[in-house]
C-alpha cells in the first residue's frame, strides 16, 4: 500500500525503543560489565575472563547449577507428566470437564510468592500442617526443611504451580486431533489406553516438545520458591537465587553479570539439546 | 422429536455402564487433583479467620466464629492497602503498555511486507531467551540514573520491555490469519492503516488481546525478582514485594500471613472465574505454539 513505510516505522518504533533501552542495552551491557570487576556503579576494572574464570572454580555455582538440574528433572517428569496424565483424563471424560479445566488452573493465576508463603506454613516444624497431620497419627514431627529434604520440599510447590497451565496447553492440542482420526481407530478396535499412547501422544508429540522446552527455560527462571521459603539455604541454591545474591546483595555487578550470562547460554543450550533430542517431524491434519 | 431423545439417552448410559470402572477411576484421579488445588486455598483463607494460636494448634478446624484481628492488622500494620493500589497501578500500566506498543507492531509485522521482516521475527525469538537476571544489573544503574527507581515507573518500563516480546508474537499469529478481503474492504472505504488497525484488527483480535492481557497481568503482578531490585520502598512496593517482607519479618504470625496470602490470592481468582473462558479460549487459538 502506498505510504506504508511511514507506518512500519511510526508503529515499530515504540515497541523497538522501549526493548532497546530496557532489554537489548541492558543485556549487551550485562556481557560488557561480566568482563569487569567493579565495586558500586561508578569504580570499575577490566579484567578479562577473570569473571568466567573464577565460574568455572566456584563451588557454590557448581551446587546451585546442580540444584536447577534436579528441580528440572522433577519438573520435566512430574510437572509436565501430570499435566499429561490429567490432560488425557480430562480428555475422556463426558462430565464436569469445564469444572476440572477451572479448578485445575487456580495454581497457575496464583504468585508464586503467595504460594511459598502457604508452603512456608505447610512446612513450618513446630506449627505447620503437615506436621500437625503427623501428630494426628502419632508418628514424629519431621524437619522439612533441612539439608536432607529442603530441595525436595521447595520442588513441591514449584511443580505443583504450573501443572495447569501445560495441562490446558495438553488439552488444547489434544482438542485439535480431528475427530475422524478417534472413529478410524474404534473401526480398528484400538480404545481406551492404547488409543493414547498409539493415537493422542504421537498425534500431540510437537505439543510435547514446545511444552518440554518451556518447561527447561522456565525452570532456569526459577527464584521466588526458593527465595522465600529457603533462601537458598540447605542446599536449595538455585542460579537465581545466586545470581541475586552475588550481584545484588553482594553488589559484585561484575561477576553477578557473569553468572546471568551463564544463565543465558546454559539455557540455550539445554533448549538447544531438548530440540535434538524430541526431534519430530511436525504433524498438520 | 421426544422418542428419538429418549433413544439417544439409552444408548449412551449402556456405553456408560460398561466402562463405568475405568471411568471412575478416572474421575477419582481428577477429584483428587482437584482437592490439591482447592484445599489449600480453602486451608488459608480459613486460617485467616483465626488468631495466631488456633492456626498454629489447631489448623485443620473450621473458623466458625471467625475473627478479623488479622485483616485488621493487614490494613493498619503492615498496610496492605498500599500495596495493592501499587500493584494494580503497575501491572494494569503495563498492560495497557505492551497490548498497545505490541499490538502496533505485531499489526505491521503480520500484515505488511518489507524487508527485514523475517530478520526481526528472529530477533524477536531469541529475545525470548534473555530472562531477566541478564537485564538486571544494567536496567537498576538506568534507574538510578534517571531518578525512575522506587517510582512506578521503575518497574512498568522493565516489565513492558520483558513481556513485548510474548505478547507481540502471539498477537501477530492471530492477526495473520485475519482474511486479506477484510483489509482490501476497508482500504476502498478509504482507511489509512491507523484507521484499519482501530477499526478493524483490534476489534476483530478481541480474544488474543484478552488473552494475552491475562498473561501479561499475571507475570506483571506476580514478579517477586525485579519487584525486589527496582520498587522496594514502602511506599511503592507491590503486593509480592510486601509477602516477601512478611515472611521475613512476621514469620511467627501465623495469623497474619494467612491473611496476607488471602487477600493477595482471592481478587485474582475471583477475577479469574469470570474471564477463565479467555483464558483458554486465547490458548486455544494456537496463540502459546510458539
Amino acid at each position: 500500500m502506498k505510504g506504508d513505510r511511514k507506518y512500519i516505522v511510526l508503529f515499530l518504533f515504540p515497541a523497538a525503543a522501549i526493548m532497546t533501552i530496557f532489554l537489548y542495552y541492558p543485556f549487551f551491557k550485562s556481557l560488557y560489565l561480566s568482563f569487569y570487576r567493579t565495586s558500586g556503579f561508578f569504580d570499575k576494572k577490566f579484567v578479562g575472563w577473570a569473571n568466567y574464570e573464577r565460574l568455572v572454580t566456584d563451588k557454590l555455582l557448581g551446587a546451585a547449577t546442580l540444584h536447577t538440574l534436579e528441580i528440572m528433572l522433577y519438573v520435566i517428569v512430574f510437572q509436565v507428566g501430570i499435566a499429561l496424565v490429567l490432560a488425557v483424563l480430562v480428555d475422556n471424560i463426558a462430565k464436569f470437564k469445564g469444572f476440572y479445566r477451572t479448578v485445575f488452573f487456580f495454581p497457575v493465576v496464583i504468585s508464586g510468592t503467595a504460594i511459598s508463603l502457604l508452603f512456608v506454613l505447610f512446612y513450618n516444624y513446630n506449627f505447620g500442617l503437615l506436621n500437625n497431620l503427623l501428630a494426628n497419627f502419632n508418628i514424629e514431627k519431621i524437619l522439612w526443611l533441612d539439608a536432607k529434604n529442603a530441595l525436595k520440599a521447595v520442588s513441591i510447590p514449584t511443580v505443583w504451580h504450573y501443572v495447569g497451565f501445560y495441562f490446558i496447553l495438553f488439552l488444547t492440542a489434544m482438542a485439535k486431533i480431528p475427530a475422524d482420526y478417534y472413529e478410524a481407530a474404534k473401526l480398528e478396535g484400538i480404545t481406551g489406553i492404547k488409543k493414547t499412547t498409539m493415537l493422542t501422544i504421537p498425534l500431540i508429540m510437537s505439543d510435547i516438545k514446545v511444552v518440554i522446552t518451556l518447561a527447561i527455560t522456565g525452570t532456569l527462571k526459577i527464584f521466588e520458591f526458593i527465595w522465600v521459603i529457603t533462601s537458598g539455604q540447605n542446599g536449595t541454591e538455585v542460579l537465581g537465587t545466586y545470581m541475586y545474591k552475588k550481584a545484588m546483595v553482594d553488589q559484585n555487578f561484575g561477576y553477578g553479570s557473569a553468572v546471568a550470562i551463564y544463565m543465558v547460554v546454559f539455557g540455550v543450550v539445554l533448549a538447544l539439546i531438548a530440540n535434538r533430542l524430541l526431534k519430530r517431524d511436525e504433524i498438520t491434519y | 422429536m421426544e422418542p428419538t431423545i429418549v433413544v439417544e439417552h439409552k444408548t449412551q448410559r449402556v456405553r456408560k455402564s460398561r466402562f463405568s470402572l475405568g471411568t471412575t477411576l478416572m474421575y477419582v484421579i481428577l477429584t483428587a487433583w482437584s482437592l490439591t488445588t482447592i484445599y489449600p486455598l480453602f486451608w488459608i483463607v480459613n486460617n485467616s479467620f483465626k488468631v495466631s494460636r488456633d492456626v498454629m494448634n489447631n489448623s485443620f478446624g473450621i473458623a466458625w466464629d471467625p475473627v478479623l484481628i488479622n485483616y485488621q492488622n493487614a490494613f493498619d500494620r503492615i498496610n496492605i492497602g498500599r500495596s495493592y493500589i501499587n500493584s494494580l497501578v503497575m501491572s494494569f500500566s503495563t498492560v495497557f503498555l505492551v497490548l498497545l506498543l505490541g499490538g502496533l507492531a505485531a499489526y505491521v509485522l503480520s500484515r505488511f511486507n518489507f524487508r527485514g521482516k523475517k530478520t526481526i521475527f528472529s530477533i524477536l525469538y531469541a529475545t525470548l531467551l534473555i530472562p531477566a537476571f541478564a537485564t538486571v544489573v544494567p536496567v537498576y544503574e538506568l534507574l538510578i540514573k534517571t531518578s525512575l527507581v522506587n517510582t512506578y515507573w521503575g518497574l512498568i518500563f522493565p516489565q513492558t520491555a520483558g513481556n513485548l516480546t510474548f505478547a507481540t508474537l502471539v498477537i501477530a499469529g492471530y492477526m495473520a490469519t485475519i482474511p486479506k478481503e477484510l483489509e482490501e474492504a476497508a482500504f476502498m472505504d478509504g482507511c489509512n492503516r491507523w484507521q484499519m488497525f482501530v477499526k478493524i484488527f483490534v476489534p476483530i483480535s478481541q480474544p488474543v488481546f484478552a488473552s494475552a492481557s491475562i498473561f501479561v497481568f499475571m507475570w506483571a503482578y506476580n514478579d517477586l525478582f525485579s519487584a525486589l531490585i527496582f520498587v522496594n520502598k514502602e511506599n511503592v512496593r507491590p503486593i509480592v514485594a510486601l509477602l516477601n517482607e512478611i515472611s521475613s519479618q512476621y514469620g511467627t504470625d501465623f495469623g497474619l500471613m494467612a491473611t496476607a496470602v488471602s487477600l493477595t490470592v482471592i481478587p485474582v481468582l475471583i477475577v479469574y472465574l469470570f474471564i477463565s473462558k479467555y483464558i483458554q479460549k486465547g490458548l486455544t487459538e494456537g496463540a502459546v505454539k510458539g
